[in-house]
């Protein structure tokens, strides 16, 4: 579903991606994870055709970036640690600007089904901008799922959410994971990435410095592989 | 809230989008920006209020600045219409992106499977119907104070030219300068003398239409207006997509 070869990502003279390798299975759930710096950010970025590759490959759903990058786009949800919606609108109206430039058919009823789903139903014509943190990520992933995309990168996502908030993004992301959709997510909170992804990726010097898939390894390990995963890179 | 089962079903199975045509996507994504932008604008009116009270402030002191006569009246208007609407478009404009800018609309925006001047054009289309109301308040109010007929149709289509050619060069600008820490210092430095054409061939064909002179004369500064409007909005076109992207 995602493949990536030998993607180099320059700004100026600083070179944040190396020559990185990253390959998804549809299905899987990689969480990305690597110290402060590493190049996460850019390589979602990258990934969901903000940012273009300086060198390299990189082919989502089959269509290539950034020449193919409508086609990819119309298969993406995004989700960062900033929810990406108009204070001034309200939630209903955000989920309607975003079906329109999606062209959602059947748009009332799915915005009906993704406030329900995000838990937001009863705030469906307060502003945005009344909205707490955890309420405007909580319809930050109502946005992202609108279109019900193939792939979601979720950079970050539980950034500044409280526990609650943090339980509700964990239900949509093994949801989300459940309907066999691929997830990249970029995280530091590496207890609940243990519980949720299928495969752990470190990204340190450019490179994916480490890979392991979560049967082949213990919860409580995790640590101690990321740790040695970025002291070996 | 409760962390709940979640038995939601979608409505659209992947990968079997009801795809409308090219042709609709874009124009359905070009007016839901111009319909967002009206919206958050009517809410908050934000952006109109700072327009207009520059606006009406700046034709104010003028009017108590400039003792006129009714001759030095009619070449003086063209002037000071054309710097209240460029300085009040520059406020606009400035505001009018840093709302995409809050909370990362941008590259919400920016996601859209749509072709990106699709983006482009509604936010041109919002700035313009904003930019217009603004001189659709001020010329009344203008012709009042200064004692001056401002609703000749000349003198309307020149404004509509200028306006548009304004905002096509502006959108664009404004679009870049918004990643910058110092937008607001940047926008004016970058736009004015780009914009520069444009003031120039609309401060001379108002001011011929004010004062009278015969059309034909007026002709070279009107085409020349067109010809930059088009030459503007093709080339915002056509870097746009380069403009925005990393």
């Amino acid at each position: 579903m995602i493949e990536v070869r030998k993607l180099v990502k320059r700004f100026g003279l600083k070179t944040v991606l190396r020559g990185l390798d990253f390959q998804a299975q549809a299905g899987e759930f990689v969480a990305l994870l690597g110290p402060n710096g590493a190049g996460k950010t850019t390589f979602l970025r990258i990934l969901a055709s903000l940012s273009r590759p300086s060198l390299g490959e990189v082919k989502i759903a089959g269509y290539r970036l950034p020449d193919q990058a409508t086609a990819v786009r119309r298969r993406l949800g995004v989700v960062s640690h900033l929810p990406l919606l108009y204070g001034d609108l309200t939630a209903e109206e955000n989920l309607k600007f975003y079906g329109r430039m999606y062209a959602v058919p059947d748009l009332g009823k799915r915005i009906a089904e993704v406030l329900e789903l995000v838990g937001l139903a009863a705030r469906r014509r307060d502003l945005v901008r009344t909205f707490s943190r955890g309420m405007q990520q909580r319809l930050a992933i109502g946005r992202a799922m609108l279109h019900d995309p193939e792939v979601m990168l979720f950079d970050e996502p539980h950034t500044g959410l409280d526990q609650e908030a943090c339980s509700m993004l964990d239900g949509v992301l093994r949801e989300v994971a459940a309907r066999g959709r691929t997830v990249v997510m970029t995280s530091h909170d590496l207890a609940r990435t243990a519980e949720l992804a299928s495969r752990f990726d470190v990204l340190s010097g450019g490179l994916i410095a480490a890979s392991v898939e979560r049967g082949e390894i213990e919860p409580n390990d995790l640590l101690r592989f990321y740790r040695q995963a970025v002291m070996e890179a | 809230m409760k962390n709940r089962a979640i038995s939601v079903k979608n409505s659209v199975e992947p990968g079997k989008t009801d795809s409308p045509s090219a042709t609709s996507a874009y124009l359905g994504a070009l007016w839901a920006v111009v319909w967002k932008d009206l919206i958050a604008e009517l809410r908050s009116r934000e952006l109109l209020s700072a327009m207009l009270v520059f606006s009406l402030l700046v034709i104010l002191i003028f009017n108590f600045a400039l003792e006129l006569d009714p001759q030095t009246r009619s070449t003086v208007t063209a002037g000071v219409l054309w710097v209240t609407f460029a300085f009040a478009g520059t406020l606009g404009l400035n505001r009018s992106m840093a709302t995409e800018k809050d909370r990362g609309c941008l590259d919400g925006l920016l996601l859209a499977p749509v072709d990106r001047s699709a983006l482009y054009f509604g936010k041109a289309l919002g700035n313009l119907f904003f930019m217009f109301s603004v001189e659709l308040i001020v010329l009344p109010i203008y012709s009042a104070l200064y004692n001056t007929n401002l609703f000749q149709s000349g003198l309307l289509l020149v404004i509509a030219l200028g306006s548009v050619g304004y905002v096509a060069v502006g959108t664009l600008l404004a679009t870049m300068t918004v990643q910058a820490r110092t937008r607001e210092v940047l926008l004016p430095i970058l736009l004015f003398p780009l914009a520069i054409p444009v003031l120039i061939a609309a401060v001379k064909s108002s001011s011929g239409f004010l004062q009278g002179i015969d059309t034909a004369e007026i002709m070279p500064w009107l085409n020349l207006l067109l010809v930059y409007d088009v030459i503007f909005t093709a080339v915002a076109y056509m870097v746009f997509d380069f403009v925005v992207e990393e």
